[in-house]
């Protein structure tokens, strides 16, 4: 099935999708005509792929849907001008938690959920709580972008660890060893939404530290918090310089340069390696995070929600397409495609040949399964996608790192401007 | 003849209806509010009302896909105990202040280099407007490699002359970081001023130079006496348009630092559209951006009294 599904041509794919769209729950709407907007691709087949689905959903349909793409740092806001203007786009691809700015102006899209969770043996819980408001479907997670470890062998096993690091104080101190060799690490912590946000709440997390607890009540304020701080600082202080400006793509440039032996980011510095520069590639490897003081893996990806507005003239379409795209047939050629890029959330797509045929792919295989939501500890929420989008954690961290604030006062601002936020 | 009576009372009123009609439809301020009706409508709508709704909105919750409802001075009451906000009002001070002094220094000297005659004057004139023309993201992409932390020319460079050993962490420390954004800035808008500066330059007349000279002025007299108080009013419209768009400025920053490294370089207008747009909280990026409109009306009105102290502008002699 799935060797049949990625060498499916485009007349088999249009007959598939015919064949689908004859038993399909969702009607296209007659004439459907749907503006979505989409993240801009990071890997060019990707985006040649999704096109290949949308393309086959138009002739299958006889609907016409536009798709616009947009740096990833400018989704959000035309996403926001849409749904406070109820007009423009009927359904967008975005990142993070985007559904979540704006719930009361998303579909209910739970059929379409359930459809998949039943073709696609389930949804993994981070997928849920991703998804999920109150019970109620507002977007669909079609993917996340692993933060995991990206690492030089030869960097770290110089710097005496064999193997990668499983620990706090073994990741401590491998960091510091490795600065000590002249091949530094580095993590940003400037307004980085992808890798700032993400390596930041892993820390938080794990010395137990959390924003707000389940009942949405700010805890920022803590011991844990402080032990998080403190190890960061340690962290950064072994650092590369320049971290603090750091934006998503620093890391990249630094880590494909040799200046750079280990950082937080998706698989894109290898597959850019394999192209560009195959020692490097030959000598890196990936890992997860290492586990929190309780011994669990918690950490922060950047996942890429679809959701359709509900001033939709056409929301059957928007539906159809979502629950089209996200078929074994689409899904398993797409998430190749994007060459361990994206992970995905329904747990059929673990057995997607992506994931074992390169062992170095493997960990972004299991970005479902240690993945929270911003909200950490509580449901995912307005008040959470508001304090991740205005970089709250990110923030306090850096005026720690940075010698802007002391302790204290980093915690006490980074309270304030959450009480706020859940006021 | 009994008809003719007859018809003459009864034409009277329409008659005169007529006339005040066409007297009317002659007055010269009537037609006037008529041709202004459009500008006024046009003015109305795509500035007074968004500026209305905006500072509305500043007394809101709303958040985006929300109408807020009224909450009165709450949020910026809360922005009057808010760190960041003032970091935000400090740095926007200091970028302008520092910017626009600095691009009306190098934009005068600029402009008087290119008032003399030399060989290739129009096409020297046209490429330093180049700056001002190649758009601001594009250029800020080029500023955004300039600083970077690994990969710096400037670091590079002097790394190799032996002059420093480790990078400078243009955007990654605070005072460099405000530096470098200043810099960009000024690189970027010194051709505006050097440009409408040398439009005023040359509508001075020569031949006052020349009596000057004849008089025995040195060249420092001549720019005292004759540029500086010829180019005054130029030199307080040049610098309001200056000091609004530094002010306002917010591609520059938003392309190089998001306002970072931890807010150092947040601006008022960044940090509206942070919180506002990006955070989905618009009542409070309204208040911000709301906040920002007595410091622009401060800086309007301080050129306006500069450039209305000039009695010779009024009619009236110059003592």
């Amino acid at each position: 099935m799935l060797a049949a599904a990625a060498a499916m041509s485009s007349e088999e794919l249009l007959g598939y999708a015919r064949a689908w769209a004859q038993t399909a729950q969702w009607k296209p709407e007659a004439g459907a005509k749907i503006n979505m907007l989409r993240w801009k691709r990071f890997v060019e087949a990707e985006d040649t792929a999704f096109l290949k689905i949308v393309d086959a959903f138009q002739k299958a349909n006889n609907v016409t849907i536009n798709v616009s793409n947009e740096a990833y740092d400018d989704v959000q806001p035309k996403a926001s001008v849409a749904a406070n203007t109820g007009q423009g786009l009927d359904m967008v691809w975005g990142l993070y938690s985007l559904p979540f700015l704006f719930p009361s102006k998303c579909t209910d899209m739970t059929d379409v959920a359930d459809h998949l969770a039943k073709v696609n043996g389930g949804w993994t819980p981070s997928g849920e709580a991703y998804g999920k408001l109150n019970g109620k479907w507002i977007g669909i997670p079609v993917a996340a972008t692993g933060g995991l470890v990206n690492y030089r062998i030869s960097a770290m096993e110089k710097a005496g660890h064999k193997t990668f690091p499983k620990d706090l104080a073994g990741f401590a101190d491998l960091v510091k060893a490795m600065n000590k060799n002249g091949a530094p690490a580095g993590m940003a912590l400037g307004h980085a939404s992808g890798d700032a946000n993400g390596w930041l709440h892993w820390a938080l997390w794990a010395h137990g530290g959390n924003l707000i607890d389940k009942d949405n009540k700010v805890i920022i304020n803590s011991p844990e918090t402080a032990k998080a701080l403190e190890y960061v600082k340690g962290l950064y202080e072994n650092f590369v310089p320049g971290t603090a400006s750091w934006n998503d793509s620093n890391n990249n440039k630094a880590f494909l340069a040799d200046q750079l032996f280990l950082t937080v980011n998706g698989i894109s510095v290898y597959v850019a390696a394999k192209k560009d520069a195959p020692k490097i590639a030959e000598d890196m490897n990936h890992a997860h995070l290492p586990a929190g003081l309780d011994g669990k893996t918690r950490e922060l990806h950047l996942g890429f929600p679809i959701l359709v507005y509900n001033f939709t003239k056409y929301p059957q379409t928007c539906k159809a397409f979502t629950a089209f795209m996200l078929e074994p047939a689409q899904f398993n050629p797409w998430i190749e495609a994007a060459q361990g890029y994206l992970s995905h959330f329904l747990k059929a797509y673990d057995a997607n040949p992506i994931w074992t045929a390169d062992p170095k792919n493997t960990p972004y295989r299991d970005v479902a399964a240690t993945a929270m939501t911003p909200a950490g500890l509580a449901q995912m929420s307005e008040g959470a996608a508001a304090a991740i989008a205005d970089f709250v954690v990110v923030d306090m961290f850096a005026n720690y790192c940075t010698g802007r604030e002391d302790l204290k006062t980093a915690m006490a601002t980074a309270e304030r401007s959450t009480k706020r936020i859940f006021r | 003849m009994s008809t003719v009576q007859a018809s003459i009372p009864a034409r009277t009123p329409s008659a005169d209806a007529v006339s005040r009609w066409s007297r009317v439809r002659a007055d010269r301020n009537f037609i006037a509010v008529w041709f202004m009706l459009p500008a006024a409508a046009f003015l109305l709508l795509f500035l007074a009302y968004p500026l209305g709704l905006g500072v509305w909105m500043s007394f809101t919750d709303a958040r985006i896909g929300r109408t807020g409802v009224y909450i009165g001075l709450e949020n910026y009451e809360w922005l009057w105990d808010d760190a960041i906000f003032w970091l935000s009002v400090f740095n926007t001070l200091l970028y302008t202040i520092v910017a626009s002094a600095i691009k009306f220094a190098i934009g005068l000297y600029l402009a008087l280099l290119l008032n003399r005659n030399m060989p290739f004057k129009a096409f020297i004139r046209s490429i330093v407007l180049i700056p001002f023309i190649v758009p601001t993201v594009l250029s800020a992409i080029a500023f955004w490699w300039i600083y970077d932390s690994q990969f710096s020319i400037i670091s590079w460079s002097l790394t190799r002359l032996g002059l420093i050993s480790h990078n400078i962490d243009f955007l990654g420390d605070p005072n460099w970081a405000r530096a470098s954004v200043i810099i960009a800035n000024i690189w970027r808008g010194v051709p505006f001023v050097a440009i409408t500066l040398l439009a005023g330059l040359q509508t001075v007349s020569p031949s006052l130079y020349e009596a000057a000279t004849l008089d025995g002025a040195t060249s420092w007299q001549r720019f005292r006496h004759i540029t500086y108080p010829l180019l005054t009013p130029i030199i307080a419209v040049v610098m309001t348009f200056s000091v609004l768009f530094t002010f306002t400025d917010f591609q520059l920053i938003w392309a190089l630092t998001r306002g970072g490294p931890v807010n150092a370089t947040h601006l008022m207008a960044t940090l509206s559209y942070q919180r506002g747009i990006i955070s989905g909280r618009l009542g409070e990026g309204a208040a911000i951006a709301t906040a920002m409109i007595p410091f622009l009306l401060a800086a309007i009105a301080i050129s306006w009294f500069g450039m209305q102290r000039r009695k010779w502008q009024q009619g009236g002699n110059n003592d």
